[in-house]
């Protein structure tokens, strides 16, 4: 399938939408309007729980702020549903931001739990404000009026609600292409490849949280208008539930898994609720609830991953062009070799009794390469944690380019240009290799969520596109740049890690165990690679078990046992050292 | 208020914070083993609740229908995923476990239907009856997605509350019931009156939490429940099955879960659905001991039931919000004080 095709689809999809009304029956159209209503909330949820895997159940919530906000505004202080809709962008977006600063550090189940938790609350609260007509509600709101035309009946705010819709599914789509968007899809790789990365992962969850937010907001202030009366039941948590249960069964990590999903569980409910009267007269009502929530339980025991790439496994591959030659992402100026670059002094790690790294100082001069090497359990990872701020150090002091960086976190230790690759690979499997490379440019560009919806981004875009393919040409994996990442063998992962430091022009080079699952052609391609960066001037450190590899790659080596020093100096000293010897074969008796 | 209302509403709240205890030890209990947050939980206390109502008014309760809907649908997997693994001997096995044990109770019942009964064999029957329901929902619901991660038996955990509502409605109707009360028995103390049923419902707490701690503490079947919730496949390879672990969790969990329904129904008029919000103000208290510790749960689940009480009194409409509104504050500072390893999301 070529770009040309996809956009004749797409073109054909967006008549067919703009004619739909002039063929339907009244009622089917309102059943379309409750689709897009509700397929926006689902966008929402697609962004925060399938890429960003944040499970919220408290969606509804946002959308009944939205609502009673708007309901407020044009029906009991009479002005017009456009303030209302700016109240309720403001209201809503400024309660998530709250909310999400307070619970987005929650740990996976427990922060989906506190969205119940605060969904009901919300809920709550619209039942027990008097001024909002406690459970009853508020009625006659006013319809939106463009101009002069007001949108009363359902073939009117059709169109705007299927506008808004495709919209903000056209805005998704460019924000999950960009920088910020790819920070977003990273957000599932866990904390300690985001931050290493130099992402700011609370922020990008914040962000995304609020997004979301908003979309149930948009939602919630066109359900107010459509339906001209708002209580509290449509907001409950089961409505929640609901919202989750499309975007998972349309397929939770695909933007149109939102509108599939919507158009599905609406209609399907709708037909139970016309079916199950013919077969249990007495108990539809209770029946209803039954069978879709058993439907929904069967659907995640059998798939899990939703429509949308259920049968996009059956259409042909998009084909896609590699990156454009442009002009290059601005380097940055390496510091003259045999300077003082990283000093460790007397640092000490410890995990309750356990003292994983026992005052451990050394030094590393800029444009060379230094081994650490040790034995299993040495501490060398642990090292490695302290010096890239992944672990804070229990005592000691650590500098890089002369600044202290002992308290400094994380990602900006990588903006400051240490970039690493883990001893347990951590990549995202379902990103394409250029998307994973593209991931270490993240500290070298600036484009924001609002340049990355609106594509103001492009030419900065392109150059790091045009970069990370570079890159993945330089460790020899540039001949597929839009395969899986999950798809490589383990030892090319490792490469592709390499491929991703390296897209941020760092000034360091942290590198766990590199050359572990590759064959012998890899490592010494490896090598050669790591001594062609060495004359560009980057300054490596690595920690490696091939002895034959590390020997004829440092400058140096630095030996660590049990936590502790055991010597340092040049590879031929280390080869011949009685107590390197002992440590790595035991001693002779 | 003054010291007298201070002291009453503390008695209430540690009252209805030691059922919130019963219920959320049970919570914990099923997580450690399983991890699966049991969100339905609260709706086997209202379901014991309904049964005994029915029972004491002689009619028949509409757990019977639901036990032998869950033992038929049970057994049928059962037998199903055996044929597949060629190993049809164990089918008669599957039958006494899935289908005779669940529906023998169900079937006392069901022969004995307009007999009056004496109180204390009510409640041993109501038991009786509800036991079966959450390790029969663990093989049709859980087991075939045991794998997955646990947002995922989270999801599922929360649609399944919504079937149980649902189906509550369906076997018990739309009428609130309040049962006979235990006891009639009243202390006073000072000048508080301390009603006897108070006084049970601490007692029962406390029984229970004894009982679970002997039971992890000196049998082996807990041992192998707190090994497999430490470590599941070590666990098995130690020759633990983990799914028995589990049965053993559910099982465990309601009675806990239907001690908690009789002791309440004689305060509270518990309706079809009234147990989600049990269920999750006595999860509130869990999350004070991360799903983890038993005693800061219990600790938590009187702290929210003092809570409630005193947010009643203050402002009755409120209190649902106060509560849950709670529960954000504690979630921070156990993300805070909590140290785990980083658990990917899986895709």
């Amino acid at each position: 399938m070529n770009p040309r095709t996809v956009r004749l689809v797409t073109v054909a999809v967006v008549l067919l939408i703009a004619v739909a009304p002039l063929y339907l029956a009244p009622f089917s159209i309102s059943l379309m309007n409750y689709i897009g209503v509700y397929a926006l909330v689902a966008l929402g949820l697609v962004l925060l729980t399938g890429v960003g895997g944040m499970v919220s159940f408290g969606q509804s919530a946002f959308m009944g702020i939205a609502a009673y906000a708007t309901a407020w505004m044009s029906a009991i202080e009479g002005l017009s549903p456009w303030l209302g809709l700016v109240l309720a962008l403001v209201l809503t977006g400024g309660v998530a931001a709250i909310l999400g600063a307070v619970t987005l550090r929650l740990k996976g189940h427990f922060l989906s739990l506190s969205t119940i938790a605060w969904g009901l609350a919300i809920y709550f609260m619209f039942g027990n404000i008097p001024g909002l007509g406690n459970y009853s509600g508020i009625t006659a709101i006013p319809p939106i009026s463009i101009g002069s035309m007001a949108l009363e009946t359902s073939k009117e705010i059709y169109y705007l609600i299927w506008a808004i819709l495709l919209g903000a599914m056209l805005l998704s789509y460019n924000l999950l292409n960009s920088r910020m968007g790819r920070a977003m899809r990273a957000l599932r790789g866990g904390n300690a490849m985001v931050e290493s990365l130099g992402i700011n992962a609370f922020y990008v969850r914040l962000v995304t949280f609020v997004i979301s937010a908003l979309l149930a907001a948009f939602a919630g202030w066109l359900y107010a208008h459509m339906n001209r009366f708002v209580s509290p039941t449509p907001f409950d948590v089961t409505m929640g539930i609901e919202f989750l249960m499309m975007a998972m069964v349309g397929g939770s990590g695909y933007l149109l898994g939102a509108i599939v999903g919507s158009a599905l569980i609406t209609l399907l409910k709708n037909s139970v609720q016309d079916y199950l009267p013919l077969i249990a007269p007495s108990a539809a009502g209770q029946l209803e609830i039954v069978v879709f929530s058993a439907l929904f339980i069967i659907f995640l025991q059998y798939a899990r991953e939703g429509i949308v790439p259920f049968v996009a496994h059956f259409l042909p591959e998009p084909k896609r062009q590699p990156p454009e030659e442009t002009e290059p992402l601005p380097q940055r100026v390496q510091p003259e070799p045999g300077l003082m670059l990283l000093t460790a002094e007397a640092c000490t790690q410890r995990f309750g009794g356990l003292v994983a790294v026992n005052d451990v100082s050394f030094e590393l001069k800029s444009g060379e390469i230094l081994g650490l090497i040790g034995p299993n359990g040495a501490g060398k990872s642990t090292m490695f944690n302290l010096l890239t701020g992944a672990l804070p150090v229990t005592a000691g002091k650590i500098r890089f380019s002369g600044a202290d960086i002992t308290r400094t976190a994380q990602r900006n230790i990588a903006r400051a240009g240490i970039a690493r690759t883990f001893q347990h690979v951590k990549l995202r499997p379902r990103m394409s290799l250029l998307d994973n490379v593209l991931l270490g440019t993240y500290t070298r560009t600036k484009a924001g969520f609002l340049a990355g919806a609106f594509r103001l981004d492009r030419h900065e875009e392109n150059e790091a596109r045009y970069e990370a393919l570079r890159q993945l040409e330089r460790v020899g994996l540039g001949d597929k740049p839009y395969e899986l990442a999950g798809n490589l063998p383990l030892g090319n992962q490792r490469v592709l890690e390499i491929a991703r430091a390296l897209a941020a022009d760092p000034v360091l080079l942290v590198l766990d165990e590199p050359a572990a699952g590759l064959r012998r052609q890899e490592k010494l391609a490896l090598a050669a690679l790591l001594r062609s960066l060495k004359k560009e001037g980057l300054t490596i450190l690595i920690v490696e078990h091939d002895m034959e590899f590390v020997m004829n790659l440092v400058d140096r080596i630095f030996v660590m046992e049990f936590g502790s020093k055991l010597c340092e100096g040049e590879p031929a000293v280390i080869r011949a050292d009685q107590r390197v010897q002992e440590a790595y074969l035991g001693g002779v008796a | 208020m003054n010291s007298q209302i201070a002291a009453f509403l503390t008695i209430d709240g540690v009252a209805t914070g030691a059922i919130y205890v019963l219920i959320a030890l049970g919570f914990v209990l099923i997580f450690a083993v399983t991890r699966v947050i049991f969100v339905p939980f609260g709706d086997i206390v209202a379901f014991t609740a309904l049964t005994l109502a029915a029972l004491e008014t002689k009619h028949m309760p509409g757990t019977v229908g639901l036990v032998a809907a869950l033992a038929v649908v049970a057994t049928l997997m059962e037998i199903f995923t055996l044929l597949r693994a060629k190993d049809p001997g164990r089918i008669p096995r599957a039958l006494l476990f899935y289908l005779i044990l669940p529906l023998a109770p169900a079937a006392v019942v069901w022969l004995t239907a307009g007999a009056s009964i004496p109180l204390p064999l009510r409640i041993v029957l109501a038991l009786a009856l509800i036991m079966p329901i959450s390790p029969l929902l663990d093989r049709v619901v859980f087991r075939p997605i045991a794998d997955g991660s646990v947002l995922l038996l989270l999801t599922v955990a929360v649609a399944l509350h919504f079937a149980l509502v649902g189906l509550g409605l369906l076997f018990f109707g739309p009428e609130g019931v309040r049962t006979e009360s235990l006891t009639d028995y009243q202390l006073i103390l000072g000048s508080i009156p301390i009603s006897g049923q108070s006084i049970l419902i601490v007692a029962a707490a406390i029984v229970f939490s004894g009982l679970l701690f002997l039971f992890f503490e000196f049998t082996i079947t807990g041992k192998s429940l707190h090994a497999t919730a430490v470590n599941r496949t070590g666990a098995r390879l130690m020759g633990i099955r983990p799914e028995r672990a589990g049965t053993v969790a559910y099982l465990l969990g309601s009675l806990l879960a239907g001690v908690s329904g009789v002791l309440i129904s004689p305060v509270n008029t518990i309706f079809y659905d009234s147990g989600f919000i049990i269920g999750l103000k006595a999860f509130v208290g869990a999350i004070f001991g991360g799903l983890v510790s038993f005693p800061m749960t219990a600790l938590g689940s009187l702290l929210v039931g003092v809570l409630e009480s005193f947010a009643a009194f203050q402002s009755s409409s409120f209190k649902e919000v106060i509560v849950f509104s709670v529960l954000i504050p504690v979630l921070l500072w156990r993300s805070y004080t909590f140290v785990d390893s980083e658990e990917d999301i899986d895709e």
